[in-house]
């Protein structure tokens, strides 16, 4: 596994992700700013994602939707706050309903990403999630929690039995 | 797991949990009443806000389950819940089981682009 440290703290609600790669700090970046990359990776296994407009540039925003096992199209939006390639990106997401418009009912949470070389052609990436409200995350996890780590994986051995 | 079959119940106590939490006085209130020593009076003398203002945070956080106001002797102290504080945890594992998804399919994409280089 590349995900070197996880921390959460359940008073701030917040959560750090650590991970290192064999890549370059502009390849890593390509993961986010490339939007065919990026729906690759970002929805669950089972609710792929497709980002409909995406641009890494303060103030753009991008819209996506993902879809579910049952044809559900499950709408999000990303505010892009602070871009620095390769280094450093800010985002608030949030839902959006069927027609792709901000869900205001449905409060957003900020992700703060950091991009940096640790050399031997290594990069580490930390994400901290501020966390969006209980209903928000109610429904990102309804999304999430069928597949599990168990299918995340399957999903992988499916993408590399492809070559 | 409650989690698994959110109901209407269930999401309005996060809701409290989160919206409890969501404010760093009451954070801090949480932290400071995991020893369960301090009665409001005595919390509010670590505050530059009034006692009343603190007696309020206090009530929030105990509509949404995460202290308790216990009986030692003849002193009323403000407790955390573990249980509540739980839920927020529960939440935070989930969260964490989708980031290692997302992070192992972001190595799945920087392998294959390195094949495709070579």
């Amino acid at each position: 596994m590349t995900v070197t440290a996880v921390h959460k703290d359940p008073v701030a609600l917040t959560m750090t992700v650590t991970a290192e790669f064999n890549a370059t700090p502009e390849r890593v970046w390509q993961l986010w700013a490339d939007p065919r990359q990026l729906e690759r990776w970002w929805g669950p296994p089972t609710y792929p994602a497709t980002f409909t407009t995406h641009d890494l540039r303060p103030g753009a925003q991008s819209d996506y939707y993902m879809t579910g096992p049952n044809g559900e199209q499950p709408h999000g939006w990303w505010k892009i706050l602070e871009v620095e390639p390769p280094s450093r990106l800010v985002l608030r997401d949030g839902f959006a309903d069927e027609h792709g418009q901000p869900d205001a009912t449905l409060p957003d949470g900020i992700m703060r990403v950091a991009v940096e070389d640790i050399g031997d052609g290594r990069t580490r990436m930390s994400i901290i999630s501020e966390f969006p409200s209980a209903e928000a995350m109610e429904q990102l996890l309804a999304m999430g929690q069928e597949e599990g780590m168990k299918q995340a994986i399957g999903q992988i051995d499916a993408i590399l039995a492809e070559g | 797991m409650q989690l698994m079959q959110p109901t209407q119940g269930s999401v309005r106590q996060f809701d409290r949990v989160f919206g409890a939490l969501a404010d760093a006085t009451r954070r801090d209130i949480v932290r400071r009443a995991i020893d369960g020593n301090e009665g409001v009076a005595e919390l509010a003398t670590h505050f530059p806000m009034s006692f009343a203002a603190v007696q309020k945070h206090v009530a929030v956080l105990e509509r949404a389950g995460l202290v308790g106001k216990h009986r030692v002797g003849r002193r009323k102290v403000v407790r955390t819940e573990l249980e509540g504080l739980h839920i927020a945890q529960r939440l935070l594992d989930r969260y964490e089981e989708i980031w290692h998804g997302r992070i192992a399919a972001m190595n799945t994409i920087l392998d294959e682009s390195k094949e495709t280089a070579q």
